[in-house]
């Protein structure tokens, strides 16, 4: 696509039934909507629903809904597989053994939301309902819905996507640059403007600097890859910073394949960089930011020939890369996940963000945009914190130290300190747990076997999702079965545009999040949840909330289903707001309306006070992975390999579409690379079942891809893999531990300021898998775990990192 | 008589040109009318005049003998299904005189039609 408008000319609109939201085509009812989960992801792209008889048949993508413009991953094109699954939960279960026999009787929804309230009403009575713990999977029709549950319904502070620790999910950037910016940075690939690529104020990127991710397989964050695909057609350079070998580092003019989780010191060192030779923006410099040049001071010494041998890229790309960001047009930096999953999180988050600042590339046509939520629609979480007793919320589980808690700008509870409380039982007993729509022993959890002993003291626990996973089966006393995307009335105003979902089918008796937590609430605290339905809910959430006068938001949930919004289709509302370049300088940031950013000094601070608030150091720095060929040299000698982990594919989405076929005839089994000198080297073969293990003796097993994608000495494995074919029942739980990554990640292990943890920086050993070796469930079961802890506390170092923080 | 383009460089080997062609064909596990094929990785050892990485991989669609060319689709005025959720944007749909003239001498193109 070189031209947005010769693809809108290049079909027939009416076709298209432009500016309904739904009609008849020969024997099915197409519905014009968006989508995002479940299943799917956290996207929300334009779709056209075709069904009949109260079943979806077919998926298309809607040309006209300029969010994807007709464009649809695999996962949505097969979603009838996933709606019409037979496997589906088809009504609400009540355990009927013990945990784990895979025995479970029918019951009606009123046993099942009679029961839980009940429960809920005792246990907040006896224990307190800081004893409840609600867990909620990542950001989609949970993203407002469940915090607000916490608080309004349950009344406990303690929500939380657990399972992994140091907030290791985007959290880190979003108060990482809300720290240094005021505001978070998106990258501009022109989807806040309705006319997209033919908006005449928007630039496409001069460069596209990918770093930590592989975007058009993640879609993260509510950021479609793909539209960088169209930059790049467009004529965007590209960086791409990643171990791996991915479609954007062959189409890149530098690959930086850096070390796992020494992403800060390649990062210093184009900082370094950009100083020396003064390829910074002076104006921007001295107008908007604060700190130059003790930022400076820090990075004086750390020079592209220091950085080489630390983060194994040459000082030539490194200088290359650098100077080939600051003089581009603009630069647009699509970080990711890898940023939190190591331990230097908020290092190389701050380093980056300074490399965008003193280059300019804040708020600036393709560059990287001053997001906020569509028509400050955000308060996700906290929107009913006042509905918590002040003593209960005193009692949310936080790390112990952490100036980042006590500044508040974190509100969820703190995954480590809630396995801690589960496994000392202090500062109290969880009397429940509430899970929907995340399977923590499968996906989150780090590590599960950890997470699943934790859990099952836990007396009562209930987890909602569309099929009986790993978790649920293991663990739940209830099971409610959570409906589809086309089989609910939701909205979201993650960024931009505003989005609605509209049910147009039935499957047996699963509900919607908005429809389980709505009744819950009705039966606990009837006060706090007057609406009658989840379309009323969903309107209040755009059109009033708490705020007095309301939101900013002038259309109703219904209206803006059915009617086309403004330079755009139905479903869809665009927020002028984010579209404006430059806010800093036109006083849109601040409260007090004056110019600059939303920061103390009303600049971005490049010594960062709310980093040094935090307790954490205000300037650049590096902090080496717990386990390293640098930090442990001795463990590097018998666990030869840095592994990392989290890959994503087209097929899956985090722990989901494992039973679907089509996703499984694409993508059969996890799949491990393996440079083919590795192979030779370590004598596996491709398409061979292998172990890896680590230090403390956890393993896992994936199937070799022998590949290029990784070089010699470094592997990378998938995530989320369990096998809905399987035996369910203990001690297998649908083979959820056996090619589980995060048997070898950890808990308690963070980086500053409680933040990040070595995820994707491992060390390990592979050797083929033999018929006759012990499976990790089998190892669980025996012995709980691979090695020994005491409660609340990260397992001993095999060897104490020699190297730790460098700065 | 319309052809499809495909500016190849570009496609991402995404898949979803073939799962929506088997949607829209009404064909099951292993068939579609479009199959991807995949070259690469290659690294490059020698200097092939490249400005940047010495890798190539590549992707490329075929079109099998189930494909019509979305034959009713187009007289609706409807896109091909393929090209319609193509993520990577890369095909185009139309006479294949105009569409040749999209081919830039810079990236690699394709012309699919029968
Ligand atoms: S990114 Fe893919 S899975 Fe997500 S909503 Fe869009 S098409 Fe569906
Ligand atoms: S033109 Fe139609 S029939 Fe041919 S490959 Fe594309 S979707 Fe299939």
């Amino acid at each position: 696509m070189a031209d947005y408008n010769e693809y809108l000319a290049s079909f027939d609109h009416a076709a298209y039934h432009e500016g309904e939201w739904q009609w008849q085509e020969g024997e099915f009812t197409v519905t014009r909507t968006t989508h995002w989960s479940p299943p799917g992801c956290h996207m929300g792209c334009g779709v056209l629903l075709y069904t009949k008889d109260n079943k979806l048949h077919k998926v298309e993508g809607d040309p006209l809904n300029s969010v994807a413009s007709g464009k649809l991953c695999v996962r949505c094109l097969a979603m009838p597989e996933a709606t019409n699954h037979p496997d589906r939960l088809k009504y609400p279960l009540k355990r009927a053994g013990q945990r784990g026999e895979d025995k479970w009787e029918r019951i009606s929804w009123d046993e099942a939301l009679d029961t839980i309230a009940e429960r809920v009403l005792s246990i907040k009575k006896d224990y307190g309902s800081e004893c409840i713990v609600v867990v909620h999977g990542t950001g989609r029709n949970i993203g407002w819905q469940v915090p607000y549950f916490a608080s309004a319904c349950m009344q406990t502070p303690n929500v939380s996507t657990f399972g992994f620790g140091g907030f290791a999910c985007y959290l880190p950037r979003m108060i990482g640059t809300s720290a240094k910016y005021g505001d978070m940075i998106i990258v501009d690939a022109s989807q806040a403007h309705p006319n997209r690529y033919a908006a005449k104020d928007w630039q496409v990127p001069g460069v596209i600097l990918i770093w930590g991710n592989e975007p058009i397989k993640s879609n993260a964050d509510g950021f479609l890859g793909h539209w960088l695909v169209q930059c790049v057609q467009m004529g965007s350079k590209v960086i791409c910073v990643d171990p791996r070998l991915t479609w954007w580092g062959v189409r890149s003019d530098y690959w930086l394949p850096v070390r796992p989780g020494t992403d800060a010191i390649l990062a210093m060192a184009m900082l370094n960089v950009i100083v020396a030779e003064e390829l910074y923006d002076h104006d921007f410099v001295d107008c908007w930011t604060y700190g130059f040049e003790v930022m400076a001071e820090r990075v004086a010494n750390k020079t592209p020939e220091w950085a080489e041998p630390l983060c194994e890229v040459s000082a030539d790309k490194i200088r290359g890369a650098a100077r080939l960001i600051a003089t581009s047009s603009s630069c647009a930096c699509q970080w990711g996940l890898a940023f939190e999953q190591q331990i230097a999180a908020l290092g190389v988050t701050e380093t980056v963000a300074d490399i965008m600042a003193i280059t300019a590339n804040i708020d600036n046509p393709g560059g990287n945009s001053l997001f906020r939520c569509a028509y400050l629609i955000e308060k996700r979480y906290g929107l009913g914190d006042d509905y918590i007793d002040k003593d209960v919320y005193a009692r949310k589980l936080i790390a112990p130290v952490s100036g980042i808690n006590e500044s508040r700008i974190v509100s969820c509870a703190d995954s480590d300190a809630i396995l801690a409380c589960l496994e000392t039982g202090e500062p109290y007993e969880i009397q429940m747990f509430w899970i929907q729509s995340s399977n923590a022993l499968a996906c989150a959890s780090m590590d599960p076997a950890r997470t699943y002993n934790a859990l099952m003291k836990v007396p009562f626990i209930v987890v909602a999702d569309p099929f009986m996973t790993p978790t649920a089966q293991a663990l739940a006393d209830i099971v409610l079965p959570v409906a589809m995307s086309c089989e609910r009335n939701s909205c979201r105003t993650w960024w931009t545009p505003v989005r609605t979902m509209v049910k147009v089918t039935d499957y047996y008796e699963a509900k919607s999040d908005e429809w389980i937590v709505l009744q819950l609430g009705k039966r606990v605290k009837p006060e706090y949840w007057p609406w009658e339905d989840d379309k009323e809910f969903a309107n209040w959430y755009l059109t009033d909330q708490l705020a007095p006068g309301g939101t900013l938001y002038q259309r109703t949930w219904k209206d803006t289903v059915e009617n086309p919004g403004t330079d755009c289709c139905n479903g869809i509302e665009y927020w002028d707001w984010d579209a404006t370049y430059h806010k800093y300088a036109k006083g849109m940031l601040r409260p007090d309306g004056e110019i600059g950013f939303n920061t103390p000094t009303k600049r971005i601070e490049l010594w960062s006070f709310g980093y040094d608030r935090w307790g954490v150091d205000p300037l650049p720095f590096h902090v080496e992975p717990p386990e390293s060929p640098l930090s442990t040299p001795q463990t590097f000698k018998d666990f030869p390999l840095v592994l990392s982990g989290g890959g994503r594919s087209f097929e899956f989405f985090h722990s989901e579409h494992r039973q679907l076929p089509t996703m499984r005839e694409f993508h059969p089994d996890p799949l491990i690379m393996v440079n083919p000198s590795d192979c030779e080297k370590y004598g596996v073969k491709d398409g061979q079942w292998i172990w890896m293990e680590n230090s403390r003796g956890a393993r896992c097993k994936q199937k070799v891809k022998s590949t290029i994608e990784v070089l010699p000495g470094r592997v990378h494995a998938e995530h989320g893999w369990w096998f809905p074919e399987q035996d369910g029942a203990a001690p297998n739980y649908y083979g959820t531990y056996e090619s589980n990554l995060n048997n070898m990640t950890q808990a308690f292990r963070t980086g500053q300021g409680g933040i990040g943890n070595p995820i994707k920086s491992m060390l390990c050993k592979i050797y083929p898998v033999q018929d006759s070796d012990v499976l990790p469930h089998d190892i669980i079961a025996k012995n709980g775990d691979f090695a020994s802890y005491e409660p609340g506390q990260p397992y001993p170092y095999i060897e104490e990192p020699v190297v730790t923080t460098i700065n | 008589m319309n052809s499809i383009l495909v500016n190849y460089e570009y496609c991402t080997g995404c898949r979803s040109c073939e799962l929506a062609c088997r949607n829209e064909l009404g064909l099951t596990a292993g068939q579609s009318g479009i199959v991807i094929t995949e070259v690469g990785p290659i690294e490059f050892n020698a200097d092939i005049g490249l400005a940047g990485e010495p890798y190539d991989w590549v992707y490329m669609p075929v079109l099998t003998r189930a494909c019509n060319l979305c034959e009713t689709r187009s007289q609706q005025g409807k896109l091909p299904s393929c090209v319609q959720s193509c993520q990577a944007w890369c095909m185009y749909f139309g006479e294949p005189q105009k569409l040749v003239t999209k081919i830039d001498g810079k990236t690699r193109w394709a012309l699919l039609g029968k």
